[in-house]
């Protein structure tokens, strides 16, 4: 691999660190099905890492194992170095693992405001009565947050659409927002399921220039899953390729897409 | 309202406003700023301080007197700041559109020869660095949002805010020289350079001095009794003559209080939050608000929309009438206020319009149904004629004595002559020193007695003494069989229709006239939703045969409402046909202040203007576009040229020419 293992600087002058989250011979099972067939890989500080496949290859099923909401049957996931027992998906977001959903997971009748401070709810830690009691504490807490909230509606420039009820936003706006409230709880790892799916051009070159200052400007390390391979090539460091549940590939884009195996997965290959 | 009483025999120069202010209204709010969700505030010592550490700032990086310093951003404190700074430091401010490609970027940039360029934000930074490339003249690029910047080459550039840091820091080495620099400015420096967009060819850099903009800010702030209490919203591009005298001479003169609007996507928040006591626009924005609420009320209950319909109809009989306090009995104006109750009040709080004391439009002409509505809903419109070259006015409605037709009498300190084929001329203390570095154009523009020609058409009213404006005077013509051509007059008529954007007639020496018409994409759009008519893109909703017929109907009416004018109802639309693409400011065909570019468009559409004189049904035809960067493309598309139907000319009226 032509990835080096120690911390170095890419060519566009982010650092890239050590190993963050790694996954280690991971199989995961719902009854006889077997999703994930014994893959390994690893996540390292500040990189963007794309998880691509056809269509039933595995990749959102190991999306929710990062975020905790699978367990796999065999394997291991080590965070930050340490083994992570299996956990409650609240329990691993506390750790600072966040994520958007494929299929857009916000509060409708909310406006844009409140769903992103739902994102803050793991950094609050007023105790409910004190919360009742308002003044003080909790008071405290809600500026603080409100201006954090601020600076990442700012950075996502959707200012506009603050006091809008999600409801009434177009797609490619409320997975803007999406996004924002995954910032909210300022995770060091973001889980993106497929960001771009459903977008036009243009919606997916916004939300690329915003995946990439967010990595660039905040330092958030960023796995994703997509389908546009444009975009995976042109976003992320370093890709893994699966297939069947199994890892076909992984490397840097330039690599996988010369890799004989992830050519075959995509373009078919005569069986037997 | 606080008279302002210092004698005007110091304030030679706006820095010496700046500091007056500081002074006499140190705890006001000089300027107000939307940021991160709320509203940020500066008082006039406070903006001072600012203004002077980036004064100093700019004194550390090198600037010197008479250096052109370009900004290029949205509105936001920081670059007025930056443009009163510069003043401070003897330089000359020169706003820039920052909606600009890079080519006119470079042009303007290369022709002032600027030095310093201060930036909105990255965008505007690439493109200054694109231009660079070229100039090799730029010697420090400042940027005002830290966005996007961290990987940049910092060897030629600094954040402003570290600029103004630098500045601070430095105060005891730096101040000296900066109250010496400030003490030489007088009536007669260079207050601001701005380019004018100009229908015609290569943009021109207008000088104005302190004398202009002070005497303009001076006299207009009296016309409309304008005081320190003021609220106003910068919204209008800062490259623009309007907005120099509203957010800074007037607002220097006054002591008034400016408000940065968030972002351009919250300019209509904002507007509510402020609630401006003064307000400018041009016809446009009134036009886009006015077919917003009309969009909206298609959509409200059948109760709702039935007290509005009622109401409006009641202001638009007696409204006008009580604005500008004329008789009206006193049923009528117990309705008015049970209206201003149910109606006119919520609507004009939702327009961000509560607050308006004196509102303006002019750019273009306004249609009369759209002034009316404000107008009937009690918000006091008027219209002004004024240019660059005039420091903005020229002529300007008074309170109670509006109309939708004219401009309004003389500004006060202007005196205007009317030359014998028609043409507007000008004689201000607001009268531009001279167009930078183009001592031709300066001469065929300003004689020596100092009087502009406008290029405007118009006549006084003998009854009244408001002035009515024609055309351009150049663009007025003759048809082949020598009636006369004012395509203006034609065009605005199409274009007060909310489905219509923009037009254009020709006709100058031919034997009838044609029009493009641009669908307005927000109206049609709308209308097409409700009717169930699919589209995909603007193009094809350019095309469907319902918007045709419906576009049709629209220019047969005007050219009934054109008959009945004997003098120009040879300017009947016989062919017209519906453009294919928005008329674009980026493709060269409209200036940057949304003017036609007659030229232009011929020359870039001679095969459809040929198609419309040729008697063909359909055209096919390959049109160049611009992207927003600078990238080009083609679209293609085959229009459908359609007949309308025309009113004969009754002989007797052309006999009686």
């Amino acid at each position: 691999m032509s990835v080096p293992a120690d911390p170095y600087v890419t060519e566009d002058g982010r650092q890239i660190g050590g190993v963050l989250m790694e996954m280690k011979n991971i199989t995961l099972r719902f009854g006889g099905v077997v999703a994930i067939k014994d893959i390994s890989f690893d996540i390292r500080e500040g990189e963007i890492r794309a998880i691509i496949g056809p269509n039933g290859a595995g990749k959102s099923s190991m999306l929710n194992v990062i975020s905790g909401f699978y367990h796999p049957q065999e394997g291991e996931v080590r965070y930050k170095g340490a083994l992570r027992p299996a956990m409650k998906p609240y329990e691993v977001a506390r750790m600072g693992v966040g994520r958007t959903f494929q299929n857009i997971a916000l509060f409708e009748g909310m406006t844009v405001l409140d769903n992103v401070m739902t994102g803050r709810l793991t950094k609050m830690k007023a105790p409910i009565w004190r919360q009742a009691i308002w003044r003080g504490v909790a008071e405290q807490e809600e500026i603080h947050n409100r201006e954090q909230i601020e600076k990442i509606i700012d950075f996502l420039e959707i200012q506009a659409i603050r006091k809008t009820p999600v409801g009434r936003l177009p797609y490619g706006l409320k997975k803007r927002v999406e996004l924002a409230r995954a910032l909210a709880a300022e995770p060091s790892l973001l889980l993106l399921d497929e960001p771009m799916a459903g977008m036009n051009v243009e919606e997916k070159e916004d939300m690329s220039r915003f995946i990439l200052d967010v990595n660039d400007e905040f330092g958030t390390t960023i796995a994703l899953i997509e389908h546009d391979m444009g975009v995976v090539m042109d976003l992320s460091d370093r890709v893994v390729v699966m297939d069947y549940g199994k890892k076909i590939g992984d490397g840097t884009p330039e690599e996988v897409r010369n890799n004989q195996e992830v050519i075959d997965a995509y373009l078919g290959v005569a069986h037997g | 309202m606080e008279a302002i009483t210092t004698p005007t025999g110091e304030l030679r120069s706006v820095p010496a406003l700046l500091r007056r202010n500081a002074l006499e209204f140190a705890g006001r709010t000089a300027y107000r700023e939307k940021e991160y969700g709320i509203w940020q505030s500066w008082t006039w010592a406070e903006a001072l301080a600012e203004i002077e550490w980036l004064a100093m700032g700019f004194l550390a990086l090198g600037m010197d007197r008479g250096d052109h310093v370009a900004i290029i951003g949205r509105n936001r404190p920081a670059h007025y700041w930056a443009m009163v700074a510069a003043q401070m430091c003897g330089a000359v401010p020169v706003p820039l559109y920052q909606d600009a490609v890079t080519e006119e970027m470079a042009y303007v940039l290369e022709h002032c020869g600027a030095r310093f360029v201060v930036c909105g934000d990255q965008e505007q930074v690439d493109k200054v660095i694109d231009v660079q490339e070229r100039l090799h003249q730029i010697e420090h690029v400042l940027y005002n949002d830290k966005r996007g910047m961290r990987k940049y080459d910092h060897t030629h550039m600094n954040w402003l805010h570290d600029v103004r840091e630098e500045g601070r820091v430095a105060h005891y080495r730096l101040e000296e020289e900066m109250h010496k620099r400030e003490a030489e400015l007088n009536y007669d420096s260079t207050c601001v350079m701005l380019y004018t967009s100009g229908t015609t060819g290569k943009p021109k850099g207008v000088v104005l001095s302190n004398r202009n903009i002070i005497e303009t800010s001076k006299n207009s702030s009296e016309f409309d009794r304008l005081g320190v209490k003021e609220e106003i919203l910068a919204y209008l591009p800062m490259a623009w003559v309007g907005d120099f005298i509203f957010s800074v001479g007037q607002a220097f003169w006054n002591g008034f209080c400016v408000n940065c609007p968030e972002s351009a996507e919250t300019m209509m928040t904002d507007l509510r939050e402020i609630a401006p006591t003064y307000y400018f626009a041009p016809p446009r924005v009134f036009e886009t608000q006015l077919t917003s609420v009309m969009i909206r009320m298609e959509d409200a209950s059948a109760v709702k929309r039935a007290l509005f319909r009622h109401y409006l109809a009641l202001a638009r009989r007696i409204g006008p009438a009580i604005l500008d306090g004329k008789p009206v009995n006193a049923i009528d104006r117990m309705r008015y206020a049970l209206g201003e109750f149910l109606i006119y009040g919520p609507l004009k709080n939702a327009l961000g319009f509560s607050k308006v004391r004196v509102g303006y439009t002019a750019g273009e002409a306004i249609g009369p149904e759209i002034f009316d509505f404000y107008r009937a809903l009690g918000i006091n419109l008027k219209q002004l004629y004024g240019q660059t070259e005039a420091s903005v006015f020229i002529a300007q409605q008074p309170d109670n004595e509006v109309r939708p037709d004219t401009v309004g009498v003389t500004s006060p300190g202007v005196e205007i002559r009317i030359a014998d084929n028609g043409e507007i001329f000008y004689r201000s203390p607001g009268t531009f020193v001279e167009y930078y570095k183009n001592p031709e154009s300066t001469a065929s523009t300003k004689n020596p007695e100092g009087w502009v020609a406008t290029g405007d058409a118009g006549f006084f009213e003998p009854d009244t003494g408001h002035l009515r404006i024609i055309d351009r005077a150049k663009d007025v013509g003759k048809m082949a069989d020598g009636q006369m051509f004012a395509p203006k007059y034609v065009e605005n008529k199409l274009k007060f229709y909310p489905d219509i954007l923009e037009a254009v007639v020709f006709g100058n020496g031919r034997e009838m006239c044609t029009a493009f018409i641009n669908i307005d994409l927000t109206a049609v759009g709308n209308w097409a939703e409700r009717n169930n008519i699919a589209y995909a893109s603007y193009q094809e909703l350019a095309g469907h045969p319902k918007v045709l017929e419906t576009i049709r109907t629209h220019v047969e009416e005007v050219n009934r409402s054109v008959a009945q004018d004997a003098m120009l109802s040879g300017c009947q639309i016989h062919r017209f046909l519906v453009l294919h693409k928005e008329l674009d400011a980026d493709d060269g065909e409209m200036t940057r202040t949304r003017k036609v570019r007659r030229s232009v468009i011929a020359e870039k559409y001679a095969d459809l203007i040929a198609a419309l004189y040729d008697g063909s049904d359909s055209v096919s035809t390959v049109t160049e576009v611009t992207y927003e960067d600078g990238r080009k493309g083609a679209i293609k598309a085959t229009l459908a040229v359609i007949d309308a139907a025309t009113v004969a000319q009754r002989p007797m009226k052309a006999a009686a020419e």
